[in-house]
This record gives structure tokens, sequence and C-alpha cells, in this order.
């Protein structure tokens, strides 16, 4: 079946996608590590110490899918807090990012580059014809479905999505909508996902 | 007379514990399927399908769930692996 994940024997999954499905999900993971940026190593210093000591950032993202991919680990997203019960979160999240951002990201970053590995892999054999089953080993199985689901989460907040009714809504968008393509590419991720999930279950 | 001078002295500068554990909160959000937040509950914290899939439908159906607890140190680091699971999750003391 196209698009969906099949279990191999003896563990790992595969799929069956076509040229323009191995550049959509090539496109998208490309964007992701854009955002998601370089390491503190990458940026300076030949010290091999010097990213195993770098601090992250201690102020939440600008951008809206880096905020939701590493949220404020303190303050109650319902709650109305005292002044100082809220300085209090905002120190602690600080704290938080500073000593697990840098990891998270290279966590992210190395999924994404595994999702584009594995992609150049079968687009070579794919090279001038309409296609080529992905193989992925269990690790790059899991690894993939970290990857699917952040590159979800980037779309999702790209499209603003915030609540089941705004999926609703998405749901039905006019041809016309600028969003649609996104739309489309978000809804096909989602089976992706989910088929390999259900290979993966323990 | 000096063992319980050592005794008053180590109570004044005890600091108060209040013996309150803390909470690893996950937090609804449309984006992620609900097969994969079992899924995650089940590979993380080993939890039977039953028990991953009841906290699932919790987080989906109250818009949140607590789904460990302990010291603060280690909900941070139950929060810190739901975040690379891209789960939105938070931690705090457990004010009931």
């Amino acid at each position: 079946m196209p698009g969906q994940f099949e279990p191999l024997p003896g563990g790992g999954a595969a799929v069956a996608l076509d040229d323009v499905e191995i550049s959509i999900i090539r496109s998208l993971a490309v964007q992701l590590l854009e955002l998601i940026g370089p390491g503190p190593a990458e940026d300076a210093s030949d010290d091999p110490l010097a990213e195993l000591f770098a601090e992250g950032p201690s102020e939440p993202p600008s951008d809206p899918v880096l905020r939701r991919l590493f949220p404020d680990a303190y303050g109650d997203p319902e709650g109305t807090p005292q002044a100082r019960e809220a300085e209090e979160q905002r120190a602690h999240s600080a704290e938080f990012r500073r000593y697990t951002e840098n990891d998270l990201r290279a966590g992210k970053r190395e999924s994404a580059l595994a999702v584009i590995r594995a992609l150049d892999a079968v687009a070579a054999q794919s090279a001038g014809g309409g296609g080529a089953v992905l193989k992925l080993s269990a690790e790059e199985s899991r690894q993939w479905l970290g990857a699917l689901n952040d590159l979800r989460l980037a779309i999702g907040a790209r499209l603003e999505i915030a609540d089941e009714d705004d999926t609703d809504l998405l749901y039905r968008l006019p041809d016309e909508d600028p969003r649609k393509p996104m739309v489309m590419a978000y809804l096909w991720l989602g089976g992706l996902q989910e088929s390999l999930v259900v290979t993966l279950m323990p | 007379m000096e063992i319980e001078k050592t005794e008053s002295a180590e109570e004044v500068f005890a600091v108060p514990e209040p013996d309150v554990p803390w909470v690893t909160i996950v937090h609804n959000d449309p984006v992620n399927l609900m097969s994969y937040v079992t899924y995650v509950f089940q590979t993380y914290f080993g939890y039977s399908k039953d028990k991953a899939t009841k906290l699932m439908m919790d987080v989906h159906h109250k818009g949140r769930a607590v789904v460990s607890s302990g010291s603060r140190e280690e909900m941070e680091r139950d929060v810190q692996a739901m975040h690379g699971y891209g789960l939105w999750a938070t931690l705090q003391q457990d004010r009931k």
C-alpha cells in the first residue's frame, strides 16, 4: 500500500516512496534542520570540550516552531500565577533551558539528518525511475518516528493549529487556499507516522 | 552539652524540605497522534499498554495527565525526555 510503512521480518520497516514524496520529505527535513541551527561547536572554537560545557540559551525561542519544539519546562499553561510565582517559573525554565536545550537540539538534528541520509540513499536507487522502497532498521525507524513527529509539530505551528477545531477547519479548506499544499503534506505525514508507530509498538 | 549544642545549630541551618513530591505533566496538543503518545508512554516509562492508553486518554480528554512523580531532578529528566519525543510536558510540585 503506498504511503504506508509495513513491518519487516526481524525488525525495521519499509515503505514505497515515489520521487515527489522523497523530495517533499527531504525538503521539509532540510528546512527543519536549518531552523534548529548548528550546534555550539560549529560556531567557533577548536576546543573539543567547549561543546560539552557550552551552555544553552536561557530565553525561549522567538520562532513559534522552535517554541513548540523546546517549550518551557516550568509553568502551568492554564494557570494564572501570582507575579512572584510567575517570576520563579521563568527563572526555573531559563535554567532548565541552559542545561537541556543544546542536547535536545542535537537529538532533533540527528533524527532529521538520519531521514535525509536515508532519503538520499533511496533516491539514488530510484534515479530516473518511478520510486523505490525505503527500508529502515529498527533504530532508523525510531529516528524517523521522532523526525516525522517534529516535522508535523513544525507544520502544525506554522499553520497555527492550536486545538482540535483548527484541525477540522483545515480538512475543509478550499483548493485555492494558499495553505492547502502544507495541509496536504501535514495530513500525509500523519498517515505515514501512524503506520510507522504501529510497526514499533512494543 | 556539646552534642546538644551541635544539634540545635543544625536545626537552625537546616533548609526546610517539605516532603512534597514533584510530578511530570503532559499537556494535550492537537498535533501529536494518540498512537504516538501511547507509544512514548510505553517506551520511555515502560508502562503497560493499558496504563499508557489510559494516560493518553486523560491527556486527550482532560487536557493533561500526571505521567510520573519523584524528585525534582528525576522529573526534569522526564520532562527533557518528553520534549525530546515532541510531547508538551512541564514539571511542578504536587500541591493537591
